[in-house]
């Protein structure tokens, strides 16, 4: 009996809140994978030879100093790094099943399935309510019931409708710092993504902005693949099942993050996280 | 000992150093101040001679006679706005798409290159070889004789740089965030372009237009060769037969800016007409003010609309 109100409680909480669970693995369900991705800048060689795989109910980490190519990996998974001009971006990407790394994958659709949150909030200069419903006016959605729906249900998963729903009609720029990135993942959840990117997310913002885009990430995990860049260690501790250390455009350690955290197996990982350097 | 001799080369040095500062300070203020002052005093002096005469009656409502040494300059005041119109429509769509092609979609490398090279050479031809460009194409090899149409065109051909330029640097200065939330939503460079960066462009193209829309309206030698130096001695504003000669909206009829008017009447040195040329010379830079008012003014509404609230 009490097992069974434990097992309703626990799928009760799991389901608003995802996982629970952090600091170890939870799936093994991949959900997106890259092979031997290599990317190019020019000449300049930015990311080699990384392959990582991405579990469906998990958030991965990606941490490692600066400039040693995290963005850099997180945009080619939406192929975003082919609107950089002189990028280029080798290896197999696996989603769904298939490599998406061609000539003819069909951007447009893809990048409905995998979204992308990035560092400085970047609502358009629309309504709160346009802002969501923009992008998929833009793919085809006419009826205003399903887009008001639509509207409803991004602000609530990304936990914002109660603080907007008065003032759908007033322009993004005057929510606060903490508002606009929640809105950008509300307009991001408005495409149903399977995946989510999030470059440094919480840079900008306050602490308390930040533990809100940090419960919100939990929750959203639940059927998804998180993946976020951060700086901040604890931010990754506190979320993510699995971390990957990226240092001079190498990844060089990937496991659980509890693992990695505490038992580092690499001297520059561990360096990283005595703060020998940042 | 030594300690106070550093100690008073050290506040030597201070010294010279604020009196130095303070000698650039003055000279600089001079110089903007002089600078001011011409322009002030230029302006004053126009309006003094020139007011009075915008308010005799009928001087902005009766077309000229005598060949424009009387009567008013209610004609030359329309062709100056209309030609502006005709010059913008041909102007925007080309430069928007110009500046579009180059900031979007243009790769890097020579095409950028050999575009931005020509837009440059476009801007710094002096007006009167493009007069003469348009006058030989359009009025000569195309028949157009001297007609609005050629004069739009010449000025459209320098028109044509100053709004790229502008409309490109409206378009660069949309924060690449902007961008890069549309591309990650799946859509494509074509509807960001539309319904992300140019709204958020807006305000500075429509300062930018405003005020090329000032230089246009003054221009005189681009249109000596191609609008002509004269307006038709009476015009019908109500017909709608664009072919006839008479007709006000007739593209293919000659006409004559403001500035043309007084190049023309000042050219012919009648002592009678002085008080018309001054009296269009006010008229022509109280207009050119005003465009620059009013595109501060548009643009800055246009922003607050788009970020307030
Ligand atoms: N658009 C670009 N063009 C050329 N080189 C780039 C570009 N973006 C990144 N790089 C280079 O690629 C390398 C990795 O950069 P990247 O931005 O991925 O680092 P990062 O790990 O995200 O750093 P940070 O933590 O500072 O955001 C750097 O050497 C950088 O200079
Ligand atoms: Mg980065």
């Amino acid at each position: 009996m009490t097992t069974e109100t434990d097992q309703f409680l626990k799928s009760v909480d799991s389901s608003e809140r995802g996982p629970r669970v952090t600091g170890v693995a939870i799936s093994d369900e991949v959900m997106l994978e890259t092979k031997d991705v290599n990317v190019y800048y020019g000449d300049h060689h930015a990311l080699h030879d990384t392959s990582l795989a991405f579990h469906k109910d998990e958030i991965t980490a990606l941490i490692g100093p600066s400039g040693c190519g995290k963005s850099t990996f997180l945009r080619s998974l939406n192929l975003m790094n082919r609107e950089i001009k002189g990028c280029r971006v080798t290896g197999e990407i696996l989603y769904d099943g298939h490599n998406i790394n061609t000539k003819t994958e069909n951007l447009y659709e893809l990048r409905k399935s995998i979204g992308m949150v990035f560092q400085q909030p970047n609502p358009f200069h629309k309504s709160i309510r346009e802002n969501i419903t923009f992008a998929p006016k833009r793919h085809g959605v006419r009826d205003k019931a399903v887009l008001d729906q639509m509207v409803e249900e991004s602000l609530r998963g990304a936990a914002l409708w109660d603080e907007v729903k008065d003032k759908l009609d007033k322009s993004a720029f005057a929510l606060s710092g903490g508002q606009q990135q929640r809105l950008c993942i509300a307009r991001t959840l408005a495409m149903k993504p399977d995946v989510i990117l999030f470059d440094e997310p919480c840079s900008a913002l306050d602490p308390i902005s930040t533990l809100a885009i940090e419960d919100l990430m939990l929750s959203l995990a639940k059927d998804r693949a998180i993946i976020i860049v951060t700086h901040n260690m604890e931010q990754a501790s506190r979320v993510s099942n699995r971390t990957a250390f990226f240092y001079m455009g190498d990844m060089v350690e990937y496991g659980e993050t509890e693992q990695i955290f505490q038992r580092p197996k690499d001297k520059r990982l561990n360096d990283y996280l005595t703060g020998m350097f940042s | 000992m030594g300690n106070s001799q550093t100690t008073a080369a050290q506040e030597a040095r201070i010294e010279r150093s604020m009196r130095n500062d303070r000698i650039a300070t003055g000279v600089l203020t001079a110089i903007v101040a002089l600078v001011m002052a011409i322009v002030v005093s230029m302006v004053l002096y126009i309006l003094a001679q020139g007011v009075g005469q915008l308010f005799q009656p009928g001087f902005l409502t009766e077309a000229s006679r005598a060949n424009g040494t009387e009567g008013g300059i209610a004609y030359q005041l329309f062709d100056s706005f209309y030609l502006l119109i005709l010059t913008l429509i041909i102007s925007l769509p080309i430069s928007l798409g110009g500046a579009v092609f180059l900031v979007e979609y243009a790769p890097e490398g020579p095409i950028t290159k050999i575009a931005s090279t020509a837009i440059e050479t476009l801007s710094s031809l002096p007006s009167i070889v493009v007069g003469m460009f348009g006058f030989l194409m359009f009025s000569v090899n195309f028949g157009w004789g001297y007609s609005l149409i050629s004069g739009a065109i010449a000025l459209t051909m320098f028109n044509i740089p100053i709004l790229t330029r502008v409309i490109q640097q409206a378009l660069e200065d949309v924060p690449s965030s902007q961008r890069d939330a549309c591309l990650a939503m799946g859509l494509t460079r074509w509807e960001t372009t539309l319904h992300v960066l140019i709204p958020a462009a807006m305000p500075a193209i429509v300062t930018g237009v405003v005020l090329s829309a000032g230089r246009v309206f003054g221009e005189a030698a681009a249109l000596l060769f191609t609008s002509g130096m004269s307006s038709p001695a009476r015009l019908n504003f109500l017909s709608l037969n664009f072919a006839s000669p008479t007709c006000a909206w007739n593209i293919f009829r000659p006409g004559e800016s403001l500035a043309v008017h007084i190049y023309k009447i000042y050219g012919e040195g009648s002592p009678e007409a002085q008080h018309i040329v001054w009296g269009t010379a006010a008229l022509l830079m109280i207009c050119v003010l005003l465009f620059n008012v009013l595109s501060r003014i548009a643009g800055k509404a246009l922003a607050r609309r788009m970020t307030a609230e």
